[in-house]
């Protein structure tokens, strides 16, 4: 038996493989340059790319922060690279932008106002916080935390005098202790936050929201005593009969009293200089809060089995999705007050809020629909097999599902929602985008100038929606059960 | 003897409308009802009330008196003498020409973007995703005012097209020059493009006032035509390959079908061009589009093809991968992949969502009213609505012609969906 030569008795190294395959060139020839049509594209797309480059580049690297108008600002440009060169006037934005921000708020004295839209913004995400994080403690107390430091920034940029500063602050950390200690309680915030926002926003008489809050408690009060008894429907048309007479009869008188008695109030802001952002996210947030609730009983009345009901929200849905949202708001403008008693006169933008809020209901709805749509027969059937009865069924088995189901339409509607708020120029409000832009260049400083206000507008709407969208796709990935 | 139990017959009281789950349904039903209708009765009665105390009525009368202003843009004969309606279907018209527009100019962006997006080439897929969330996270409107002031602003001004004689000596150009091989004007007033004209028109009459030239129905007639024919010739092909197994080469065959009458027709009639040509101090000739129109049709298109485009590529994706990888074990190659198993299935998906954003992109032909196009919103809803005071009629109109608009759109849409339903069990 011969022995073999040689034996081989330990593994060759692997070679590495050839250059083409690997590294940044595989990767290259795989997604670049696979064939000659995708060559072509990636040449042209580098073509593209190059070119939006090298017009704006140098539009862009020329910017001016400081100046006081567009002839220095140009005269800057001009100092800095040449007679030739053009370059954007970002100096507009610093001296306007408590205007594209507040529109006129407070205009005699805004600095002293400013605080007030601040923080009912800052108010704001902690009246989210608990939709947004239910009993969490931790990402609850985290997120107020934030918004507190950021308020007590943005309150001392905008020059706002130590004592609101302290009030604020000190209220922000009673909500953060509130946080902490019973998270669930942060609901109240929520509820509450409305009509605190409405005080903050336009002043008044502090009595006026009062008044109004405790009809929603008589409301609540005689739905929850009678709803055991009559149903959930009957209750709460008997109790929003008793918060009507409320309302209507009784609170005028014992406000003004209470306001003779003990005179609490902040400075009283006229709507018509509400404008700017302020402008767009007062329209936009109270649409949205309040088209939701609204959309969700229409959806609930389009499924109903009653069939006066069905055809009752078929027709409002229908209506309002086929009309366009301008002729809706030029109804606001030129219309509402037909329709209303004689000499009622309430102003423009509430009149706008009120018909955006019917608008964006009928869109949620039709949106929520389709959530319940989706949701299987078995569902219902198994709510009828348990005993439970048609409201218990929706709170407790259908709705959480078909709302789950709907997150991305809703979201959708709401980043829409807030995109249409700049049609309120049309009717005449300052909106930041054509309402604001039309003063900043009415200004003979700023004259002429017309990339800027644009290209700032659109930048901050794309931040905000952006960011919407991109958390409706978290939430949508975060609440997926089924497995796929 | 029985055993069944009769359920005892509870005699009807009143309060069991309440408080009986059988009943309660009527109940509310009958409440809303009257709380409906008092609510109507108390709009009109207010409505009757606030018109008596500004002394007016309600009246469509106006729309038949003179209209006395002027619109730019108009594809029926229209003067300033001419009545409140007719400036109405003006409107009417220019709207759906803007929407018209849009509908095929977003439908080809998108579907290019949308496919686009899903492609291998990760550059172009990035691109094609910066432009969709760049465009569809920023209002409309900001679209259109850009687009406006882009033309208005940037544009030279007809003068700067002008070459005099000394420029001719001296061998200077102008400063700005028409594009497209001398045959489009664009300067910071409007743009030119060349008019089509025939030597020899076949005449025409008026119906109900409104023009129709017989050149183009007979256009549209030899088009028809010739997309009829071609179906059958195709149909014909088909039967001869299920036949034979053999198909016969078409391209050439179908492009003759589809073209040559409708070349030979124009040759018949003269088709020439008219160009624009810059006389005194603005471009003459040729037919001059109003830059409000360009910019609202541009604007809409390039917002609305995102929305097209995240349709498109969702109706793929949405297409299981189990189909295509189907259709690799048959045999089929990657072309007849797509054409015979993939977009028949997702077209299902991508067509309603597709047809909504029709209806959207006609009820944003209303934003032209930022930049002064005069649609349906700028005539009834506008300068009509001004001048005779009559808001209520006006609104009521224009909300009615909208609805009509879009019930029509939403009944194409649910046809559509009836016609291509998975027909399950």
């Amino acid at each position: 038996m011969t022995t073999p030569l040689y034996v081989r008795t330990e593994m060759l190294p692997q070679q590495s493989p050839p250059v083409g395959e690997r590294g940044i060139f595989k990767w290259m020839r795989e997604n670049l340059f696979s064939g000659v049509f995708n060559s072509t594209l990636t040449v042209l797309a580098l073509l593209a790319i190059y070119y939006l480059i090298m017009a704006s580049l140098p539009w862009l690297t020329n910017s001016v922060w400081n100046a006081e108008s567009l002839r220095e600002c140009r005269d800057i440009i001009i100092a800095q690279s040449g007679p030739e060169a053009s370059g954007a006037c970002w100096a507009m934005v610093r001296v306007r932008w408590n205007q594209f921000l507040f529109g006129l708020y407070g205009v005699p004295d805004p600095f002293s106002h400013y605080w007030r839209p601040t923080t009912a913004f800052a108010l704001l995400f902690v009246a989210l916080s608990p939709v947004l994080y239910y009993g969490l403690r931790r990402p609850a107390t985290i997120m107020i935390g934030t918004v507190t430091v950021l308020l007590v920034l943005a309150l001392i940029g905008l020059r706002t005098d130590v004592g609101h500063i302290a009030v604020v602050t000190a209220v922000m950390l009673a909500l953060m202790a509130l946080a902490w200690v019973a998270p669930k309680k942060l609901v109240w915030v929520t509820v509450l936050f409305p009509l605190v926002a409405f005080y903050l926003l336009w002043g008044g008489s502090i009595w006026g929201p009062v008044g109004t809050l405790a009809g929603f408690a008589i409301f609540a009060g005689v739905w929850w005593v009678l709803q055991s008894r009559l149903g959930v429907v009957v209750a709460a048309g008997v109790a929003l009969v008793a918060a009507a007479i409320w309302w209507t009869q009784i609170q005028t008188g014992v406000t003004t009293a209470l306001h003779s008695a003990m005179p609490i109030e902040l400075y009283y802001v006229r709507s018509d200089d509400f404008g700017g952002f302020l402008l767009a996210f007062v329209i936009g947030v109270s649409a949205i809060a309040a088209s939701l609730p609204i959309g969700i009983v229409l959806a609930l009345g389009r499924q109903s089995n009653m069939p006066i009901v069905r055809m009752l929200s078929v027709g409002f849905i229908e209506f309002f999705r086929g009309v366009p949202l301008i002729t809706v708001l030029f109804s606001a403008n030129f219309m509402l007050l037909y329709f209303l008693p004689p000499r009622t006169n309430f102003d423009l933008i509430m009149r706008v809020i009120i018909v955006v809020i019917i608008f964006a209901s009928a869109y949620i709805a039709e949106v929520i629909r389709g959530g319940l749509a989706a949701l299987p027969r078995g569902q219902y059937e198994a709510a009828d097999a348990l005993g439970l009865d048609y409201w218990q069924a929706q709170r407790l088995i259908i709705m959480p599902q078909a709302l789950k189901i709907s997150i991305p339409g809703i979201v959708s509607s709401f980043i829409g929602l807030f995109k249409d708020t700049t049609l309120v120029a049309l009717v005449g409000l300052m909106d930041p985008l054509v309402g604001v832009t039309k003063i900043v260049r009415s200004d003979t400083a700023w004259k002429g100038i017309y990339w800027e206000p644009y290209i700032f507008v659109g930048a901050i709407f794309f931040v905000v929606c952006f960011s919407m969208s991109r958390y409706s796709m978290y939430l949508e990935n975060k609440l997926k059960t089924d497995h796929r | 003897m029985t055993l069944a139990i009769e359920p005892p017959k509870a005699d009807f009281r009143l309060g069991m409308l309440v408080y009986d789950t059988r009943y309660r349904g009527y109940t509310i039903q009958v409440i809303v009802l009257l709380l409906f209708l008092a609510f109507l009765l108390w709009l009109t009665n207010n409505t009757l009330q606030n018109l008596t105390a500004k002394g007016k009525d309600i009246s469509f009368a106006f729309l038949w008196s003179r209209a006395g202003y002027d619109i730019d843009q108009q594809l029926i004969p229209y003067t300033n003498d001419s009545t409140h309606f007719r400036a109405l279907l003006i409107g009417l018209l220019n709207t759906l020409a803007v929407a018209f527009f849009a509908c095929i100019l977003s439908t080809v962006i998108g579907v290019t973007v949308g496919i686009l997006r899903l492609s291998k080439n990760w550059l172009v897929a990035r691109l094609m995703t910066v432009y969709v969330e760049i465009f569809r996270n920023v209002p409309l409107l900001l679209w259109i005012i850009l687009i406006f002031s882009i033309f208005t602003e940037v544009r030279p001004e007809p003068k700067d097209f002008r070459v005099t004689d000394a420029m001719i000596a001296a061998g200077e150009a102008p400063k700005a020059s028409m594009a497209l091989w001398d045959s489009v004007a664009i300067t910071n007033r409007g743009s030119n493009i060349p008019a089509p004209l025939l030597d020899r028109p076949l005449g025409g009459t008026t119906l109900f006032t409104i023009p129709i030239s017989f050149s183009v129905l007979a256009a549209l007639a030899v088009i028809a035509g010739s997309i009829y024919a071609n179906r059958q010739f195709l149909r014909r092909v088909k039967a001869e390959q299920e036949a034979t197994g053999f198909r016969p080469a078409t391209w050439w065959k179908s492009l003759l079908i589809l073209f040559a009458p409708f070349i030979a027709l124009m040759l018949a009639l003269g088709l020439h061009f008219e160009y624009p040509v810059l006389k005194g101090f603005n471009f003459q000739g040729g037919i001059s589009v109003a830059h409000s129109f360009t910019a609202l049709v541009i604007a809409i298109s390039i917002y609305s093809a995102t929305y097209v485009a995240e349709s498109v590529r969702a109706g793929i994706l949405a297409i299981s991968k189990g189909q295509s990888e189907a259709a690799a074990a048959l045999g089929l190659r990657p072309n007849r992949t797509m054409n015979l198993v993939i977009l028949p299935q997702a077209l299902r998906v991508i067509v309603p969502p597709m047809i909504s954003q029709y209806l959207n992109i006609t009820k944003n032909t209303t934003l032209g009213a930022a930049i002064s196009y005069l649609d349906l919103k700028g005539t009834l809803g506008g300068i009509t609505l001004n001048q005779t005071g009559r808001e209520l009629e006006c609104m009521m109109l224009m909300m009615a012609i909208f609805l009509t608009l879009s019930l029509t759109i939403s009944s194409i849409l649910n046809a559509y969906n009836a016609s291509v339903k998975l027909k399950e069990r």
